[in-house]
């Protein structure tokens, strides 16, 4: 296979084969075009003809069939049920609301970031959206699909504190190693503070998103490792009386 | 508002539970919703056609009649339905809306029933989903040239002179809309006599004539004839300089006249005689003269005043103008090209034509356009293969703008037939509503009176009265309600006319509040009223043909917001049905329409009189005997 590979590379380019005694003075000299029937084949308007008289080959049809046949079907009522905290009728609500919006089933990045964008619509929610999706998105398959949806709802509507600071930790957690760094933290913030946009009061000004992070790591890590454990950040909230008392506020939102 | 915000706004906020811990103040209180959380299925009655739906798939876009609680003024307590006496087939697609989030334009329905219908349930035709946007605009474009149009061209030709108007600007009308005055009328086929003579005389005498005894060589007129053509020519100038003249008088501005197309066209026809007259008799100059008088020729173009196809080509060049520039780019291209390929093709041969390659421009465009003369023709083998390439690629070249020059064309003088039908249309409709507004104040009248007569003889008054639909009892209760508020009556014109002969000051009947200026009329009698009753037919006549022309609610917000003094009576004239029968003695009638105080009914244009010192311009002479007389009428109105 080798040789003729190199026999197709150099088709239509000086030929390494036919290496010119003079070495590198003379390797600038345009050689003559081998005309061999491969070089013929890559030559771009033969291509061009060939594709454009035949007819479609059957793989690229193939794949897209395959894509628009992708269709998530999420499990079923009772197992959801059981999964959740979430009513039946509140189930049915969602699933129905969730189906409307995305037929597939599925919700990807993109939509995800278009959707979420909508509601923020002086900022920029690209990187907190994209945050946000990695956190419903537990699996890491890219998508969220409704068991996806619904489970994190259910941590974030009907979950006990604990529960809801661990979601609020896992959102954090960019790796996912069950340690928030400060680094991490800083991307979150940016992109918390990239939401509120350009026109706000006061503004928003550089290093706003370190001042906050400073602020968040003095109160969160106790043993001053630079990082922040799950164990620390629940054993901080649990004691900071506006955190505890605000976690009751998006209860009815469903 | 996007689908997406209604339904995802929970998760987002579910989804804030993340900012939380970071949270630098404490978070506000969350509204209070007090709403049932579950979801339940709606029904909605559209004339009979019974739609189910989610209440969640409604509350999606909360800023529309069926997303907001202005829906519950629709529900129907007894069938525990939300009822809307409109347009099934239009709802579907309105709830599709609801339920797909995209807005399709149906192609089969009218787009102002469509825009009504959305204006109805507030949706906002700009969410017009891609598919069916562009479909959309241009039925919307088109519709609204055409209804443009016809109110441009109403206020045009229909507009009565406004009062006061200074001789200048009954001039520019005349000059204008040449129909509005005999006058008018007159100097514009005059002196479209006249530039029909001029070009017929430049014409002319450029043929050859007998010459005169004693020379062989045959003369043109021009200078056998010299005197007279000279003399025809100096009466047509005068006539065009008089006309140039009085136009750039009556102007209202006289930069823009100075620079507009036809005035530029004037100045062209009629310079090269002053400059004739003004030049001396000098063998050089005159020959620069000569050239002059070309320019005469483009008097011709004076004759698009008078001719409605020419402006409508004039325009369909203009608007055509971007691909009349590519046809004219592509041909040069085109030209340059051949011209060049066939000089060096033919520059070998002996006693070629193709002597440079500018000569052979000439050969191209005729080969190109197909004409052939002939006169230039290639020898060589190459020179007759690009020859052939040449013509084939002319055909094509030309061919391709002038589809759409024709059919710009043909839009532009379909739109100007239709706005010829629709005059004539209206003058119909407009004679057919003056007839049910005389109905209607004679059965006004005829009430009050049966009133009257009621009052003194309760069993001949009842007789008449019990002949009139409910309808018209309230209507006319409504109007008495009025007079009764207003202090004044209503009366027709006969009577009116009659009381402002016998009152110059101070009328006590029929007046209307909407006279604004109550100063002393002038002394004599024919004076106060035709003035005050033009102006009052003026305004009434400005209201209604703008009501006339066309039935629709948009119309009638015109109405109201132009004449805030009408009564409400107006309404009801556009809506009802006007079934006319003016004899009491017969069955109901309705007469929706009734005119309004004195001096009533529409002045319809072409009943318009030149000559303003005739009193009733336009006001009907009916006598109210006369409508009883008359047979029954049916009109309906609009």
């Amino acid at each position: 296979m080798q040789p003729e590979d190199k026999e197709v590379d150099g088709g239509l380019l000086p030929d390494s084969k036919e290496a010119i005694p003079g070495g590198q003075a003379e390797g600038s000299k345009w050689q003559r075009p081998r005309f061999s029937r491969k070089s013929l084949m890559k030559c771009c308007l033969v291509k061009w003809i060939i594709a454009s008289t035949t007819q479609q080959g059957p793989d690229s049809s193939d794949s897209d069939l395959e894509l628009s046949m992708v269709r998530h079907q999420p499990e079923g009522l009772e197992q959801l049920q059981a999964r959740t905290q979430f009513t039946r009728k509140e189930l049915q609500s969602l699933y129905r609301g969730f189906k409307n919006e995305c037929p597939s089933g599925l919700v990807d990045e993109e939509t995800f970031k278009t959707i979420y964008s909508q509601f923020f619509p002086q900022g920029d929610v690209t990187m907190y959206a994209h945050f946000l999706f990695n956190a419903f998105d537990m699996d890491r398959s890219g998508s969220i699909r409704f068991e996806d949806f619904v489970l994190g709802l259910s941590v974030l509507l009907r979950g006990s504190v604990t529960e809801k600071l661990r979601w609020a930790f896992n959102l954090y957690d960019i790796n996912k190693d069950g340690y928030i760094t400060k680094e991490e933290m800083m991307a979150i913030m940016t992109s918390i503070y990239n939401m509120m946009g350009r026109y706000t009061f006061p503004s928003v000004r550089d290093d706003s998103p370190f001042e906050h992070v400073e602020k968040f790591f003095q109160k969160m890590d106790r043993n001053r490792d630079g990082v922040v454990t799950i164990d620390e950040f629940i054993e901080t909230c649990q004691k900071d009386e506006n955190i505890m008392s605000s976690m009751q506020l998006f209860e009815n939102v469903i | 508002m996007a689908a997406g915000v209604a339904t995802w706004l929970p998760f987002a906020r579910a989804a804030a539970v993340g900012w939380l811990p970071l949270a630098k103040k404490t978070m506000p209180k969350p509204p209070i919703d007090n709403s049932s959380r579950s979801d339940e299925i709606l029904y909605v009655n559209v004339s009979g056609v019974r739609f189910q739906t989610w209440k969640n798939t409604l509350d999606r876009y909360p800023d529309t009649l069926l997303g907001s609680s202005e829906k519950e003024f629709f529900y129907n307590e007894d069938t525990q339905e939300y009822f809307f006496d409109r347009d099934p087939e239009m709802f579907r697609h309105i709830l599709n809306f609801y339920r797909t989030g995209k807005l399709h334009y149906p192609r089969h329905e009218c787009i102002q029933a469509f825009d009504e219908e959305l204006a109805f349930y507030g949706i906002v035709p700009e969410i017009i989903g891609d598919c069916c946007m562009e479909e959309y605009r241009d039925r919307k474009k088109e519709n609204q040239e055409r209804l443009a149009e016809d109110t441009e061209a109403n206020e045009a030709m229909d507009a009565p002179l406004p009062p006061h108007s200074t001789p200048r600007e009954r001039l520019w009308r005349a000059f204008e809309n040449p129909h509005t005055s005999t006058m008018a009328l007159v100097f514009y086929y005059v002196t479209g006599f006249f530039i029909a003579v001029s070009v017929i005389a430049n014409v002319v005498e450029t043929v050859p004539c007998r010459p005169p005894k004693g020379s062989v060589k045959d003369l043109p007129c021009g200078e056998k004839y010299q005197l007279a053509f000279f003399c025809m020519d100096t009466a047509c100038v005068l006539i065009f300089t008089f006309e140039y003249l009085m136009r750039l008088f009556a102007a209202p501005s006289r930069c823009k006249f100075m620079r507009s197309v036809m005035s530029v066209i004037d100045v062209v026809a009629i310079m090269p005689y002053y400059i004739g007259l003004v030049m001396p008799e000098n063998e050089d100059v005159s020959g620069a003269f000569v050239t002059l008088r070309v320019f005469r020729v483009f008097r011709i173009f004076k004759f698009s005043r008078h001719s409605q196809g020419l402006r409508i080509l004039g325009y369909t060049l203009k608007s055509c103008a971007s691909e009349l520039g590519f046809l004219l780019f592509s041909l040069t291209m085109a030209i340059i090209i051949f011209a060049t390929v066939m000089f060096y093709a033919e520059k070998g041969t002996k006693g070629s034509t193709f002597t440079s390659i500018p000569a052979s421009f000439w050969y191209t465009i005729v080969t190109m356009t197909t004409l052939g003369y002939g006169d230039m023709v290639p020898n060589t083998i190459a020179g007759k293969i690009f020859g052939s390439i040449c013509s084939l690629s002319g055909v094509l070249v030309i061919a391709l703008p002038v589809p759409v020059i024709v059919s710009n064309f043909s839009r532009i003088y379909h739109q100007n037939q239709r706005a010829d039908k629709m005059r004539a249309q209206q003058k119909v409709r407009l004679a057919r509503i003056r007839m049910a507004k005389k109905g209607t104040t004679n059965a006004f009248l005829q009430y009050k009176e049966d009133r009257a007569l009621g009052d003194r003889d309760s069993g001949s008054g009842a007789l008449c009265v019990k002949n009139k639909s409910t309808f018209e009892h309230q209507h006319h209760h409504l109007l008495h309600c009025l007079e009764k508020t207003t202090n004044h009556e209503f009366t027709d014109e006969l009577n009116y006319s009659e009381l402002c002969i016998t009152e110059s000051v101070g009328f006590r009947t029929s007046r209307s509040t909407s006279l604004s200026s109550q100063q002393g009329a002038p002394n004599h009698s024919t004076g106060c009223c035709p003035r005050r009753v033009r102006r009052r037919a003026a305004m009434r006549l400005a209201n209604s043909t703008v009501s006339v022309s066309r039935g629709s609610v948009q119309e009638l917000d015109t109405l109201h917001t132009k004449s805030t003094h009408l009564p409400p009576q107006t309404r009801s004239s556009l809506n009802a049905q006007v079934d006319l029968k003016l004899n009491c003695g017969e069955q109901d009638f309705s007469a929706a329409i009734i005119s309004i105080p004195t001096p009533p009914a529409n002045t319809p244009d072409d009943s318009l009189p030149p000559s303003p010192a005739v009193i009733p311009t336009g006001i009907l002479r009916t006598t109210r005997a006369t409508a009883y007389t008359s047979d029954t009428i049916k009109i309906s109105s609009l």
